[in-house]
């Protein structure tokens, strides 16, 4: 019998030389004469530890890491392949704390199977919520779905149930299900994880997405960063496609689905769902007027659901084990999980997919550890680059979308970013701005032109000149309520809470606002 | 010159029947030819029916599309939030000094920052030190 070993596959496994270490290993075994199966999984999210190298032994999984390729001769002298013990012995995986204590729905999967290994999907539970939707009506899948209290996790958190059914409800000869894979937001990784260790739980949460709607063709718009998600993904469809769960009459059913992955080219603005629209229609990602909806009126006019990455992916979950489970999780009206990513300076920084309700605090401590440098978390971005940095004092605020919305922050996709004390955040602000100048689609003013001039105003800032402080808060304004989308219209989110949290780092020390 | 330019016909009739076949065409272009030739725009314009304005303007709107041979091997560093708390200004800096750096904003790699591509490899947790070995490799 040959053992089982997993060295994952997920990029920033790979960054970190998860390919040399896999060679080392099959070379290493062969000169030993040792008949092992490499199986290259996904990663389990615990970056710090990668390359994570695993075992299957009778105990279950045992984990070693992080791992080099000049690790292996000595794993081997010390009989990792029947779980052996080493300097580098992590004990059984899913033991560890980190792991241990999240809990995993929409991620139960990745890292834990072959990615586009379909017999591994469907021995841990794959394509039962498919099975199950087949044999509701569309409007009973909706209902299951809006029950659950499943909220877009792509930023918005928009309810699904509600925008599937302005779908399902309209008229038309031929309507979309898009994915949206542009993950664009500094600090999240989720949508990228998920791609290259689970593919199939997006086709599937897809195809039950079309279903529900009445959909024919489907569409995944992946950033063209992620050029792993796209090669997963295209080879997943194509397995897919041929053991029948694509393509037409899907599981017996009568009805027919197709997907194609549509690879971005590069703009941040092009996550905002209408500039996505238009960019796969072969224009620039210039963003629509809303209304009409895109539920209504979407991609080549026709009826469109569009939805992130982890929310068609935890559609399955929420089908194969029923709403009430899923919603059991959460607090208020924010039910479920969110897969939260701990980047930027932070000692363990991964994948944390927790209840909503669990706070900042521990999730910078108990998982995070603290800072990567040693020094104090002095703040914290959290939901990418249009989110607020928070302060100490908001740090026991429950991660909820309601208790952030209250706080002048938000939840978004669940990235977090660390930053140290040696971070200045009037630098942090006048990024934001930047990144809202070179990514603008430039179809409004207040955030085109605002944008430009709130470089300008930072920079004035910077160099000592207090008196443009009342200036860049009433640029902030406007573009606030004045933009066309969340890109102009939230970019006040960091430059706000960064100078109402930390003003001596403009200069103005002791004029705290709430 | 005329090679690319049937080149580029052929690859246009082939994605021309796609529905909204403009991007997947130029990436096609692009990752054939390294970059997209400014004698594309014009024949693309024949092939999908549409003006060769439209065309070079898809091009620049987006920043992955390049008109000329980009710099090789292809740097590309991380200059999103994530990778700067982890010292990517300075990592950009150092690596300014000895070649064409691009900057990018996030590569999904920022549990692991500062993160970089070179020629489409993702490297993570990239210090100076770590950036010449990468580079003494790729030149190699
Ligand atoms: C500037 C901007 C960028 C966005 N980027 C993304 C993105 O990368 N991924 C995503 O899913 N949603 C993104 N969104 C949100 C989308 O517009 C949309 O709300 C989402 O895709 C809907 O899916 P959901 O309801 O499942 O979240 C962005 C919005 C804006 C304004
Ligand atoms: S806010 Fe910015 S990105 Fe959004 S429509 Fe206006 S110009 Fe375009
Ligand atoms: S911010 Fe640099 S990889 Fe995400």
């Amino acid at each position: 019998m040959s053992v089982p070993i997993y060295v994952p596959v997920d990029s920033a496994a790979l960054a970190l030389g998860a390919d040399e270490v896999a060679s080392a290993i099959a070379g290493e075994a062969q000169k030993r004469g040792i008949a092992i199966r490499l199986v290259r999984n996904g990663s389990r999210g615990m970056f710090w530890l990668e390359p994570l190298v695993e075992v299957e032994t009778q105990q279950g999984r045992i984990a070693y890491g992080p791992v080099g390729p000049g690790d292996v001769k000595g794993l081997f002298d010390a009989g990792f392949e029947s779980g052996g013990s080493h300097d580098l012995s992590l004990g059984p995986t899913e033991e560890i704390p980190y792991l241990k204590k999240q809990e995993r729905l929409t991620f139960a999967r990745v890292g834990i199977i072959d990615p586009l290994s379909l017999e591994d999907y469907l021995a841990c539970a794959g394509y039962q919520g498919l099975r199950r939707a087949v044999s509701l009506s569309p409007a009973g899948i909706v209902q299951e779905i809006t029950e659950s209290g499943l909220r877009g996790r792509g930023g918005a958190a928009f309810p699904t149930g509600i925008k599937w059914n302005t779908v399902l409800q309209a008229e038309a000869d031929r309507k979309y299900v898009v994915c949206n894979a542009d993950e664009g937001d500094s600090g999240t990784f989720a949508d990228r994880m998920l791609m290259e260790g689970d593919p199939y739980s997006l086709i599937e949460g897809m195809t039950i997405a079309a279903l529900a709607v009445g959909a024919t063709q489907g569409y995944i718009y992946v950033r063209s960063e992620y050029p792993h998600a796209v090669a997963t993904l295209n080879r997943a469809i194509s397995i897919a496609k041929d053991a029948g769960y694509l393509g037409s009459d899907i599981l017996g059913s009568g009805k027919s689905f197709e997907l194609e992955v549509r690879k971005a080219a590069g703009a941040y603005v092009c996550g905002e769902e209408t500039a996505m629209l238009e960019s796969i229609e072969g224009k620039r990602g210039i963003v629509r007027a809303k209304p009409p909806l895109p539920a209504l009126y979407g991609l080549f006019g026709k009826p469109t659901a569009i939805n992130n990455v982890i929310s068609l992916a935890t559609v399955p979950v929420i089908m194969a084990r029923g709403a009430e489970f899923y919603r059991h999780y959460g607090m208020g009206r924010s039910r479920g999980t969110l897969p939260f990513q701990l980047a930027g300076n932070i000692k363990r920084g991964g994948l944390v997919e927790k209840a909503f309700g669990v706070t900042l605090r521990e999730m910078l401590y108990d998982f995070g550890g603290g800072t990567a440098s040693g020094l104090p978390v002095r703040a914290v971005q959290v939901g990418g680059p249009l989110g607020s940095y928070l302060p100490d004092s908001q740090w026991d605020v429950a991660m909820d979308y309601e208790e952030y919305s209250a706080i002048f922050a938000v939840l978004g996709h669940g990235g977090i970013v660390v930053h140290d004390e040696t971070a200045d955040l009037a630098r942090l602000a006048r990024y934001a701005m930047d990144f809202c100048a070179i990514e603008s689609c430039g179809k409004c003013t207040p955030c085109r032109i605002g944008s430009v001039r709130g470089v300008e105003v930072m920079d004035r800032i910077i160099a000592g000149e207090r008196n443009q402080i009342g200036l860049l808060r009433e640029l902030c304004d406007t573009m606030l309520y004045g933009s066309m989308c969340a890109m102009g219209g939230m970019t006040p989110y960091p430059v706000l809470s960064a100078l109402n949290h930390f003003p001596e780092d403009f200069g103005v020390a002791g004029e705290r606002h709430a | 010159m005329k090679v690319s330019a049937d080149r580029i016909a052929d690859l246009a009739a082939r994605h021309g029947e796609k529905p909204g076949a403009l991007l997947p065409l130029l990436h096609a272009i692009q990752d054939e030819m390294g970059h997209i030739p400014p004698s594309a725009a014009g024949i693309i314009a024949k092939a999908l029916n549409l003006s060769s304005a439209e065309v070079r303007g898809v091009i620049s709107f987006y920043h992955h599309f390049r008109t000329e041979p980009s710099s090789s091997p292809r740097v590309e560093i991380c200059c999103a939030e994530s990778c700067q708390s982890m010292g990517s200004e300075a990592l950009l800096a150092h690596a300014r000094k000895t070649c064409e750096v691009h900057p990018v904003y996030c590569l999904g790699l920022c549990a692991v920052s500062p993160a970089m591509m070179v020629d489409g490899k993702p490297h993570a947790r990239v210090t100076p030190e770590k950036f010449d070995s990468v580079m003494k490799k790729a030149a190699s």
